[in-house]
């Protein structure tokens, strides 16, 4: 067990090393560099040549590399090329609101999903089986910026329940961003729930149909004993890995909605930084969000691996 | 005693709605009694719908189907008017089911100890402290072996056979009074099957529970069941004691069946039933069994007969069952095809060793042997153009896995295969020529697995032609056409889906496709394994057939020793992986016999209730073959001492071809097995 963590855990590195590779490489390959994109019309003769001179642009792509890969592996993702910040603190708090935004919406979103998905999957084909499946529809395909528009309408313009828009600055506290954080939260929870629901309704429909649940019904087994033990074991183990990817774009693909509510999250910064042609904080921003993806599905994996008896036993007994 | 029944189902239909909106029976009025301490077998095709009429009287229907009449009454609860609650309390407490697949049947994330604590917390009046137990003590009353380990064990760690067993003991945990059993041994080895099938004798003789056993095959159903029901087409269409449903049946579909078994006995291709059931719905005014009757008459059309006493006093639905006996039920087909002697070798097998673990990247770096037994090991072998090799073993005894590496879908670790006479075959199918390819074909096991279900059979069909043979147009149509006669399916099959075919049909096509190539060696995996048995029959007819005509050569791998004894000219015996025995057809089952070969042959189960298995060993399982010495080691009922741990035992050949790896002379071993049986 702890040998095959270990293996993963080097293939998930090797994984991000590889995406740092192809991250540097795309932005080398662009026309300019930050010296350009900083300087702008100045960009010529002895002003470029001595910025690319303090920046350490002239030389060798692969030592530039490395060295930001590994001043990157001692949490130093260099600094901006607009205003000469250090890249670590400005990412640093978009991070933990972009984790905010995350866990707000996981916490919402997580348990209705999955609630919902065995209510439907349970009572299938009835009328709340099709509520929920139908409105779980829309709900994927109304693009987030609709249902957020929609949303501000009536809680925030009509009846001023809630903010329409987030005005805490970007370092603030997490707790100052309530309640501006609600209707984000709501929206991406829609969208998440929706997804979640699916996969569980459709894996509790086929373990309802499976042997073992006919057989445990044959045994006498009461029905919710059913469901709570012999079902829902086996039902919620493809839910694990649906988790993991709504974590992920969570956390790196949100950018609309935090475009929509001005949420300073790690979303809109990219944007920004792209539209800035501030290339050092695209490179750190791109690297921080493929860590996540890699760590978050490797952590789906292990989990799925301790909750399926199949998959643990395949390394814990020889 | 008394006589009240304990399992009365009265005038029970059961159907469903159809896409017209029709209803359609799966069920057409039902009677059946099972009295205390009675076992009732239920037989009859897939389809016939006996294992609905095992979970009715559980009170239970699949998906989508319901009552239209009657009831199913257990000990005078009428099952379907009981309550959620007053239901639980029934099942798998008086009343418990065996399903027929244990491995699927187990919830998959809870232990074994878990599952069976659960029924008896539901069912048993114990105190929970002596859960554990009791738990144990049911463990060890189905024989298995080292109860504790196995508590702690999940369902996907243990063997098929062992799954089935831990299936009985959550059945027995509720003491139950009636027991039902929907095809609880097929599936399995014939050696695991006959000791579960004792292990159920045994249980019901001291328990005096009764039992209802679901199976088509008739050979288990005479080694348990006082009384044999036979179904067709949802009716009953005989009753009676297993010894007159099994040697003087009254109905031609009980004798067709009956005829359609291949026997051990007997070197007889079995006799093919016809023709299909008719679907739910569609069996009209007359008979059910009319379209496939060989005494049909305009009678038979006009009026369904109905159950009444036959000649013998058994109850019959047959308006001509007097007649009946006038029908074989015995296989009295035709004699497989044989090859003819001394013709050259079409392939031949040299030293193959084949290993399913390749060593790990570490391993290879530091230049590490893998020395873990081969899977498969020391198989050399030859086949003479014309020849049928049946290749039989029990599950996991590489079997399949020696057709893989000859058609090269799975290249050997060692030795070689020779095809023609030619230089050695290339190892794998990517390095071998489209001639090769041609000629050496494979029939899978499951037709639903190998043919593509979005393709229509004339798209399955034209592959090999098109590929092989480059037709194209009108010729390529007419092939195909022909191609389906041969198999006896007509040209109005080829718009059709895989999906719109019976098993049979299926397997028909799947057939035709690997004739399709004109090949000169069919390699045939478990072929009818997934089929019932008359269509088994047809099948196996048809292949001897295609080899009568065509000279073709056959490796038939199948774990029914009886099966592969009426379509092969010469048979190799496996374990685990190595050859035990290989001779003619008539010397590999008559005696002398290598132990193990003695062992499977004692556990085939006859469809005659005079019969008994012989057991030896005993059905456990062995992960991996011994590093040294006789393969058979472990298991053997024969084993002489240290010899048979340390040495590899030598081939012992006789004159006509007929050789033994064992360290007993053969002489000895001859006596030994006369003086047993």
């Amino acid at each position: 067990m702890l040998q095959m963590f270990l293996r993963r855990l080097f293939l998930g590195a090797i994984t991000v090393a590889i995406v740092s590779m192809i991250i540097f490489a795309g932005v080398e390959i662009l026309p300019g560099d930050a010296c350009t994109a900083f300087l702008e019309r100045e960009a010529q003769g002895r002003v470029l040549e001595n910025c690319r001179e303090e920046l350490d642009l002239n030389r060798p792509a692969v030592v530039r590399y490395l060295d930001w890969a590994s001043d990157a592996l001692r949490g130093d993702l260099g600094v901006s090329a607009n205003g000469q910040r250090s890249i670590a603190e400005m990412v640093g708090a978009r991070l933990q609101n972009s984790l905010l935004l995350a866990a707000c919406a996981l916490i919402v979103g997580v348990p209705t999903a999955i609630f919902l998905g065995v209510v439907s999957g349970l009572w299938r084909d009835r009328p709340v089986d099709l509520v929920l499946s139908t409105g779980a529809i829309f709900a994927m395909t109304i693009p987030e910026f609709v249902s957020a528009t929609v949303l501000i309408l009536v809680f925030s313009v009509w009846l001023g329940w809630l903010p329409g828009i987030v005005l805490t600055s970007a370092n603030a506290p997490a707790s100052e961003f309530f309640p501006e954080i609600i209707l984000p939260v709501v929206v991406l929870a829609m969208v998440m729930t929706a997804h979640i629901l699916r996969t569980v309704r459709s894996s509790v429909i086929e373990v309802m149909n499976s042997d073992y649940v006919q057989m445990a019904t044959l045994k006498g087994v009461p029905y919710w004993r059913i469901v709570f033990r012999h079902a829902l074991p086996n039902a919620l183990l493809p839910a694990i890995n649906v988790v993991a990817l709504t974590i992920a774009w969570l956390l790196g693909g949100v950018v609309v909605i935090e475009v929509v509510f001005n949420y300073p999250g790690l979303g809109r910064m990219m944007i920004d930084a792209i539209s800035d042609r501030d290339l050092p904080v695209v490179q750190a921003i791109a690297l921080i969000v493929a860590t996540v993806y890699v760590g978050v599905n490797l952590t789906a994996d292990l989990l799925t691996m301790v909750a399926n008896p199949r998959l643990r036993t395949l390394y814990t007994r020889k | 005693m008394t006589d009240t029944p304990v399992i009365q189902l009265s005038d029970l239909s059961i159907g469903f709605t159809g896409r017209a909106g029709h209803t359609l029976p799966v069920l057409r009025n039902i009677d059946l009694t099972v009295r205390p301490g009675e076992s009732i077998g239920l037989v009859g095709e897939s389809g016939s719908g006996k294992s609905t009429v095992a979970l009715a009287a559980m009170g239970y229907l699949k998906r989508g189907l319901r009552v239209l009449g009657g009831t199913a009454r257990f000990e005078g609860h009428d099952m379907f008017a009981l309550k959620r609650r007053e239901l639980e309390t029934l099942r798998g407490g008086q009343l418990a089911l065996i399903p027929q697949n244990s491995g699927q049947s187990l919830t998959p994330t809870l232990r074994i100890g878990a599952q069976l604590t659960e029924a008896l917390r539901l069912h048993s009046r114990l105190d929970p402290a002596q859960f554990p137990d009791r738990v144990l003590e049911l463990l060890g009353q189905v024989r298995l072996p080292d109860p504790q380990t196995i508590t702690r064990r999940y369902p996907h760690e243990l063997s098929g056979g062992q799954q089935q067993r831990v299936a009985i003991a959550m059945a027995l945990a509720g003491e139950p009074r009636a027991l039902l059993l929907d095809e609880p041994t097929t599936g399995l080895d014939v050696t695991t099957q006959a000791h579960i099938l004792e292990l159920l004798r045994d249980l019901a003789r001291e328990t005096g529970m009764a039992m209802v056993y679901v199976s088509h095959d008739l050979g288990a159903i005479a080694r348990v069941c006082d009384r044999v029901v036979v179904m067709y087409a949802g009716e009953v269409v005989m009753e009676g004691s297993a010894r007159q449903v099994l040697t003087a049946p009254t109905h031609p579909y009980a004798r067709g069946l009956l005829a359609s078994i291949p026997k051990l006995s007997d070197p007889h291709l079995p006799m093919a039933l016809g023709g299909r059931p008719p679907a739910p719905g569609g069996a009209g005014d007359g008979c059910a069994f009319v379209d496939r009757c060989a005494l049909a008459s305009d009678l038979c059309r006009a009026t369904r007969p109905m159950l009444a006493p036959g000649p013998g006093g058994a109850p019959v639905r047959c308006h001509h069952a007097d007649r009946a006996d006038t029908l074989p039920m015995s296989s009295q087909g035709d004699h497989a095809a044989r090859a003819e002697a001394g013709t050259a070798p079409v392939l031949s097998l040299q030293d193959l060793e084949i290993r399913y673990s390749r060593p790990g990247l570490l391993d290879r770096l530091r230049g590490r042997e893998d020395t873990r037994p081969a899977t498969v090991d020391d198989i050399t072998i030859s086949i003479a153009k014309g020849e049928t090799l049946g290749l039989v073993g029990e599950s996991g005894s590489g079997k399949s896995t020696i057709l893989k590496t000859i058609a090269g879908l799975l290249p050997p670790a060692g030795g070689e295969i020779r095809f023609d006479g030619d230089a050695p075959l290339p190892r794998s199918v990517e390095q071998r020529g489209p001639d090769h390819l041609r000629r050496i074909q494979l029939i899978f096991q499951n037709p639903d697995d190998s043919l593509n279900p979005r393709h229509t059979i004339a798209e399955i069909l034209e592959q090999p032609l098109k590929l092989y043979f480059g037709l194209s147009g009108t010729a390529l149509q007419d092939r195909c056409v022909e191609i389906l006669e041969r198999v006896r399916l007509g040209g109005h099959y080829l718009d059709r889906l895989p999906s719109q075919l019976s098993g049979g049909e299926k397997q028909r096509v799947a057939v035709a496709r690997a004739f399709a190539a004109n090949p000169d060696l069919v390699l045939c995996d478990e072929v009818t394994s997934a089929l019932d048995v008359s269509v088994q029959a047809a099948v196996l007819e048809l292949l001897n057939d295609l080899k009568a005509a065509q000279g073709t050569t056959y490796v038939f791998v199948s774990h029914d020793l009886a099966v592969v004894r009426a379509l092969s000219d010469r048979v190799a015996v496996l374990y685990q992986g190595r050859l035990c025995e290989i001779g003619p057809s008539a010397e590999v089952y008559a005696l002398p016999s290598h132990p193990y070969t003695e062992v499977l042959l004692g556990a085939v189960l006859e469809p005659d209730p005079d019969t008994a298995p012989k057991l030896t060993a005993d059905d456990v399982i062995e992960l991996s073959p011994p590093a040294k010495g006789c393969p058979f080691q472990r298991r053997c009922p024969r084993k002489i001492g240290a010899r048979c741990d340390t040495d590899t035992p030598p081939w012992q050949t006789r004159d006509d071809g007929h050789a033994i790896r064992c360290h007993i002379p053969l002489d000895d071993l001859h006596r030994q097995q006369q003086a047993d049986s």
